[in-house]
């Protein structure tokens, strides 16, 4: 199974050794081929919602129609470069004046209509290579652990574009921690939002969202919480309460670093380029 | 009589009749003009001579190296000399090879919109945009290599629109890699040693003391690798 991977910005950075590490070992350990795009810009981070100024798109448009030209699929890890790719690779579909002016633009060597395909690792684990086959590859299983799964807004919605999941009611991760043997918690609020941006100019308000979400979670007897974005991840963990010695009140982890923990792969040195 | 194809070109909107054989550069001299600026190695290395042009009729801008580029009838030239980008002052010594070493100085790199015209207008035929995109995200190996070439004219900044001087943030992406991430050369340590013991400044002093004609033989018989 070989696929186009892009990584986006954060992956390179933040969310290096806790999001995209452990997503490419467990990767090689489950036989799935993911070779990084050879040259990818930064996807803009926020899917703009004027479809009249092309910009904003050309770097999407690039990795999709690369991906395309060597008949890959294309995954993503980040939830927000998957946000910005899947919807661009949509507006490209329908056809539109965004995507005449982005072709006349690019003037690729075939233009790009959105005939490719966009998958979060999340759909790759469970459309592609299936649960059960995860299942069968853990030797570690997280028997008796207790996670509460939290969504999100930029995977599940817009519901009919994103087709990523029943955007009211998800169960992709709730399936992925029951085949990691772990014990996934129900609780309300796992598809609000977590404040986005706002952590950076009123962090009042994005922490008093993340204080329900992470109130919620506690309440229904969670004792982590696992979670696919980056933006999502930083507001969860530094926005919440803490414990006298400074600690969170709930972990919170990338579905990635309990798949490598339940696969038992050891812990990789990280790259000394970065 | 031979007779010498001839071309019109125009020099800052003004026209000339000047010989097709010649490069740009060669032109402006038949013109008239003596180059003090704008003017370097005339062999397409030191990135002085940053062109733009364009050809009567053709809505599109082009750019070269006016060393290295013929004149074409009907070509409107516009020399660019000096660019005056933004270059910022650092230390290298007390810099630290981090992700944000790039973005503390320059991070305006994170204003690209990748419109890619810093890349069609590289006369090195370099991928501008996709080396700006490594520093965005901190990779000085890629964007140090993917930058090697760079002749530093000026070029894809005179037409960034997000102001960026892909340039600048080039050779601190090379100057931080080759300082703190590559492995230092044995040979190069042990030249600089014996430059300073002076191995060399007698052999140096000899030839400072040589006539012309006795350097030209020198030069002319010297060992080429």
């Amino acid at each position: 199974m070989r696929y186009s991977y892009y990584p986006g910005c954060t992956l390179k950075t933040q969310a290096g050794a806790s999001l995209e590490r452990p997503a490419l070992q467990a990767a090689r350990a489950l036989g799935i081929d993911l070779v990084e795009q050879e040259e990818w810009q930064c996807c803009g981070a926020v899917f703009p919602l004027a479809t009249d100024e092309i910009a904003p798109f050309l770097a999407a448009v690039r990795s999709l129609a690369t991906a395309r030209d060597r008949g890959e699929k294309l995954v993503t890890l980040c939830a927000a470069c998957h946000h910005v790719l899947k919807r661009t690779n949509h507006l490209l579909q329908v056809g539109s004046e965004t995507r005449d002016k982005t072709n006349n633009y690019l003037q690729l060597e075939q233009p790009y209509t959105g005939e490719g395909q966009v998958i979060h690792y999340l759909e790759l684990l469970r459309d592609e290579l299936g649960f059960d086959r995860v299942a069968q590859k853990v030797t570690h299983p997280l028997a008796g652990r207790r996670i509460a799964p939290y969504y999100g807004c930029l995977l599940l919605r817009p519901a009919k574009i994103m087709a990523f999941d029943n955007a009211e009611d998800p169960r992709v991760m709730e399936d992925l921690l029951l085949s990691l043997g772990a014990e996934p918690v129900d609780y309300p609020y796992r598809t609000e939002c977590c404040g986005v941006y706002l952590s950076v100019n009123n962090e009042e308000i994005a922490g008093s969202m993340v204080r329900k979400i992470v109130h919620a979670a506690l309440k229904q007897g969670a004792e982590a919480m696992v979670n696919a974005c980056p933006l999502c991840h930083y507001n969860l963990l530094n926005l919440q309460e803490k414990t006298p010695g400074g600690e969170p009140l709930l972990p919170v982890y990338y579905f990635t670093e309990l798949l490598v923990t339940a696969l038992g792969l050891p812990e990789e040195v990280g790259d000394k380029t970065r | 009589m031979v007779q010498v194809e001839m071309v019109d070109i125009y020099i800052m909107g003004k026209k000339y009749v000047v010989p097709a054989s010649l490069t740009i550069m060669d032109a402006l001299e038949f013109a008239g003009y003596q180059l003090k600026r704008g003017c370097g190695c005339r062999a397409g290395f030191c990135g002085a001579c940053a062109t733009v042009y364009r050809i009567a009729g053709d809505y599109e801008l082009k750019v070269g190296l006016a060393c290295g580029t013929k004149v074409e009838q009907d070509m409107y030239l516009a020399q660019i000399p000096f660019f005056p980008a933004v270059k910022q002052v650092y230390d290298l010594e007390t810099l630290a090879p981090s992700n944000t070493a790039i973005a503390d100085y320059y991070p305006e790199i994170y204003r690209c919109i990748g419109c890619n015209s810093c890349t069609a207008v590289c006369p090195q035929d370099l991928k501008v945009m996709q080396y700006i995109a490594y520093a965005q995200r901190g990779d000085l190996a890629r964007c140090a290599d993917a930058s090697f070439d760079c002749i530093m004219c000026g070029l894809c900044a005179s037409r960034c629109p997000a102001h960026i001087v892909q340039y600048h943030v080039a050779i601190l992406a090379r100057r931080l890699y080759a300082r703190y991430l590559l492995p230092q050369a044995p040979h190069l340590k042990l030249r600089v040693e014996e430059i300073r013991e002076g191995k060399y400044d007698a052999p140096l002093e000899a030839l400072m003391g040589k006539d012309i004609e006795e350097l030209k033989v020198l030069y002319n018989s010297r060992d080429i690798e």
